[in-house]
């Protein structure tokens, strides 16, 4: 950001830096980094969301303090250093999950700790945090936080309505309802986000011919 | 203490609970790096090496931590020597192998990011399995990776050549092929899984 902008620019580049994370850079549908959680643990809604949830607050803090450090880590170990920070938030993270809740910190199972090597995270630190101010870096995280949380739910509530016939555990469709089962399963996950992206594909192919 | 024979946890961490079809672990390298048949065997044999050394070196981890009883730092120490002795191995190839650490290449480094290496030193404490069980599992899943990796290649390579509409050209295309080759996969759990 330029020195001297007036407020109301500063704002707007806030602003825009906050929704480019949300859909114009959306980290799992435009991006694609993250699969791996956005694919395993989106096999129900709540479980989806506390994973977006979790990961948010990690990107959020492990953003703020790594731009809040940007000018005294050398350039040798600065990758070494971020996973260092956002490994220690991912702890903080999980043992808040147990604190919170043992069922989801069961259901979650050993994706709260691969958190650490979720690519969003250190990618979002290596290209914005480590070269911008404090403000826009937390607004950055979330962003790309609440995108992530977007993507995975969507994921959850298309895989849990098919795959249960419930959403977030409250039966929809009554008991004369066949469950989808595959789509609960891991090959179904492949399958909607396959589809999902074809329809991210396409609506952006859209609005692109729309503006153009 | 796990009493697991070894047979069947090298067939469960290859096969019945393959870690990219079923666990959704290195999904990244799995559409990434799965275009040609050549790199992707490459790239399947320095995961499984470096699968080997981070899991023998998780398990020294671990019973280091028990000992003084500082387990809430297990994520921060695993992640710190993964990363570490993926550099060291590289250091090493290069002055003792040049033949295999040309061969690996880029490959290399990439590994620390592979969220399957991490995985299974995660899984190997919350499963306690000792430290022979550990290579096995690690081993298993390494050349599971691999299998899968060939697999997709080969099926990309063909579908190259196919007439596939535009907007799903690319990740949603290997998406689509990746469901149907983790159902077929699914075909294996009647052998008995750990799910």
């Amino acid at each position: 950001m330029v020195e001297g902008q007036g407020l109301e620019g500063k704002t707007t580049a806030n602003l825009e830096t906050f929704l480019n994370g949300l859909w114009k850079e959306n980290p799992v549908l435009v991006t694609i980094l993250g699969m791996c959680p956005t694919l395993a643990v989106s096999n129900s809604v709540i479980n989806a969301f506390s994973m977006g949830v979790a990961t948010t607050f990690v990107l959020v803090m492990s953003n703020f303090l790594i731009s809040l450090i940007r000018n005294l880590v050398p350039k040798q170990v600065r990758m070494a250093t971020f996973i260092m920070i956002i490994a220690t938030f991912v702890t903080v993270a999980e043992y808040v999950i147990q604190a919170i809740s043992i069922e989801i910190h069961r259901s979650l199972g050993a994706f709260i700790s691969l958190i650490v090597v979720n690519c969003i995270i250190l990618g979002r630190a290596e290209a914005f945090a480590s070269k911008n101010r404090v403000i826009p870096s937390i607004l950055d995280g979330f962003g790309s936080g609440f995108g992530f949380t977007l993507a995975i739910c969507c994921m959850g509530a298309i895989r849990e309505v098919l795959g249960s016939g419930a959403f977030a555990g409250v039966d929809l469709f009554g008991p004369h309802y066949e469950p989808w089962v595959v789509m609960i399963l891991p090959s179904g996950g492949f399958f909607i986000f396959g589809l999902l992206l074809l329809f991210s594909n396409w609506l952006n192919q859209r609005l692109k011919r729309k503006g153009a | 203490m796990n009493t697991d024979p070894l047979w069947f946890i090298f067939l469960s961490s290859c096969i019945i609970s393959n870690f990219v079809l079923a666990y959704f672990l290195g999904i990244c390298p799995f559409l990434g790096v799965s275009g040609k048949l050549d790199t992707a065997s490459r790239m399947g044999v320095a995961v499984t090496f470096v699968l080997f050394i981070s899991s023998a070196c998780a398990c020294g981890i671990h019973s280091l931590l028990v000992h003084f009883d500082a387990l809430y730092l297990q994520l921060i120490a695993y992640i710190a020597v993964i990363a570490s002795s993926v550099q060291l191995v590289e250091m090493f190839m290069k002055k003792f192998s040049p033949a295999l650490f040309r061969a690996l290449g880029i490959y290399l480094p990439l590994i620390t990011t592979n969220c399957c290496i991490l995985a299974v030193a995660l899984f190997q404490t919350s499963r306690e399995y000792s430290f022979v069980q550990s290579l096995v599992f690690a081993v298993g899943g390494g050349l599971g990776f691999t299998l899968a990796l060939i697999i997709m290649a080969g099926l990309r390579e063909n579908l190259d050549l196919a007439d596939v509409p535009r907007l799903i050209r690319g990740v949603a295309l290997a998406l689509m092929v990746g469901g149907i080759l983790s159902m077929a996969f699914m075909g294996f759990a009647g052998l008995g899984g750990n799910f």
